[in-house]
């Protein structure tokens, strides 16, 4: 037994990306399992794995932990990604569920027909650019720190520089307004953890391509 | 200033109903700011109180809480219905996003045009009938405790008993087959500050009606 957490998904970033971001940058090494066609699926159901029936899934410290938020609370939990007290936990709760809220737009996008994506896309720039990054780019403008909440590390900044990177690969330029951001990220990006967890090879997935998009149809029934 | 919550959303269930519940099950008492124009909610992101220009939006202990799950995170830790641990606040997590799961499908049937409706109610009682409510029998007939999780009252039977409720409202023999879910819904029903939630007069909403639609799409769109 490994004892490392085991993560079970499609070989690709959908709703689990958060939990790799989030366990890479806390330094915890962690084994994956893919499910790669439908039969994978059923039989994570059929032995009785899948709480819900529902994938993400993460083998962790002796539990197999289901619903992505709850994954990430723990995790972060675990291992003080989470603020010192009640109230940072307030902040860091309203940050991610910010920066969620964005990405969740951007992930259904390779499983869209052109006209409807290229409207999603443009909404996805508006939204990025006129409702999330002013608030994170204000945040620390107001109290010049390193860090979004309790000037340290926390899960907020690890889902905010996954954020920016996404939006990023939709648009470049993105942050060509928010010079605060422009530095965050750069900063970010330079934790050794995460920095790591950058480089080729590590365990982050490439957005969706057209064979991965087909694999996860298949296995969905989509 | 009063020094109690104060919600600001619609005058209805939607996303705030969920915190109404936790607020009145740890007996805390609150008031709300219903939005009923348009201008009322343009007013709100005007004034910046809105960190994401949407609501629910919360007035509590000197913040202005937005996201509905950070909100509700809060007012759980703050008055104990989180668990004792990291452990079993991961049971209660897990418990409460499945409930919000089905409780968007329950909330959304009214919002179905016509001919989607049938469909729509179909893979509600089939979630509801297959997928969730049997997980929760099955944890209240492995332990016996009264409670889901580290036997006391937490956030995930609150939330639960919401859902069962609302589920009830769809289709109200749904529970035809889980008594144990039957006589918890009895028993949290009972648990004195959920009592008097249930009663007439209480700030708990009704289910939303398909001509209260109209308003409450000028509101947002």
């Amino acid at each position: 037994m490994a004892g490392k957490p085991k993560l079970h998904y499609s070989n690709a970033r959908g709703k689990m990306e958060s939990i790799r971001w989030l366990l890479a940058a806390a330094g915890v090494e962690f084994e994956e399992q893919f499910i790669e066609k439908k039969e994978d699926l059923e039989k994570l159901r059929n032995d009785g794995y899948l709480l819900f029936q529902q994938v993400p899934m993460v083998e962790i410290d002796g539990m197999k932990m289901v619903q992505t938020r709850a994954i990430a609370s723990y995790i972060a939990g675990k291992y003080n990604l989470y603020g010192k007290d009640l109230k940072e936990r307030a902040w860091i709760d309203m940050y991610v569920e910010g920066t969620k809220d964005l990405m969740d737009m951007i992930m259904p996008l390779p499983f869209q027909p052109a006209e409807t994506k290229e409207k999603n896309l443009a909404l996805i720039i508006e939204r990025a650019t006129t409702r999330y990054f002013p608030v994170y780019e204000k945040v620390l403008k107001d109290h010049g720190q390193d860090y979004l909440v309790g000037n340290k590390l926390s899960w907020a900044d690890i889902n905010l520089l996954e954020a920016i990177l996404m939006v990023e690969e939709c648009k470049p330029d993105i942050l060509s307004a928010f010079p605060l951001l422009q530095a965050f990220k750069g900063r970010t990006s330079n934790i050794p953890t995460i920095k790591k967890f950058l480089q080729p090879g590590s365990q982050r997935k490439p957005p969706m391509d057209e064979k991965t998009v087909a694999i996860v149809k298949k296995i969905y029934g989509i | 200033m009063s020094g109690k919550p104060k919600l600001h959303y619609i005058n209805g269930r939607g996303r705030m109903e969920s915190i109404r519940w936790l607020l009145a099950a740890a007996g805390v008492e609150f008031e709300e700011c219903f939005l009923e124009t348009k201008d009322d909610l343009t007013k709100l992101q005007k004034d910046g109180s809105l960190l994401f220009q949407q609501v629910p939006m919360v007035e509590i202990d000197g913040m202005k809480m937005v996201q509905s799950r950070a909100i509700g995170n809060y007012i759980a830790a703050k008055y104990n219905l989180y668990g004792k641990d990291l452990k079993e606040r991961a049971l209660i997590d897990m418990y409460v996003e499945a409930i919000i799961d089905l409780n968007e499908l329950l909330m959304m049937y009214t919002f179905q045009p016509a001919d989607k409706k049938q469909q729509h109610f179909a893979n509600l009682v089939d979630k509801a009938t297959n997928r969730y409510f049997p997980v929760f029998e099955k944890v209240l007939k492995d332990h016996e405790q009264d409670f889901l999780v580290g036997n006391q009252f937490s956030r995930a039977d609150v939330q639960l008993l919401e859902s069962l409720l609302m589920a009830e409202e769809c289709k109200p023999d749904i529970l035809a087959k889980f008594p144990l879910l039957q006589s918890f819904k009895a028993r949290i029903s009972n648990i004195p500050t959920i009592k008097k939630f249930l009663q007439p007069g209480s700030q708990r909403k009704p289910p939303l009606q398909e001509k209260d639609l109209p308003k409450i799409m000028k509101i947002f769109h």
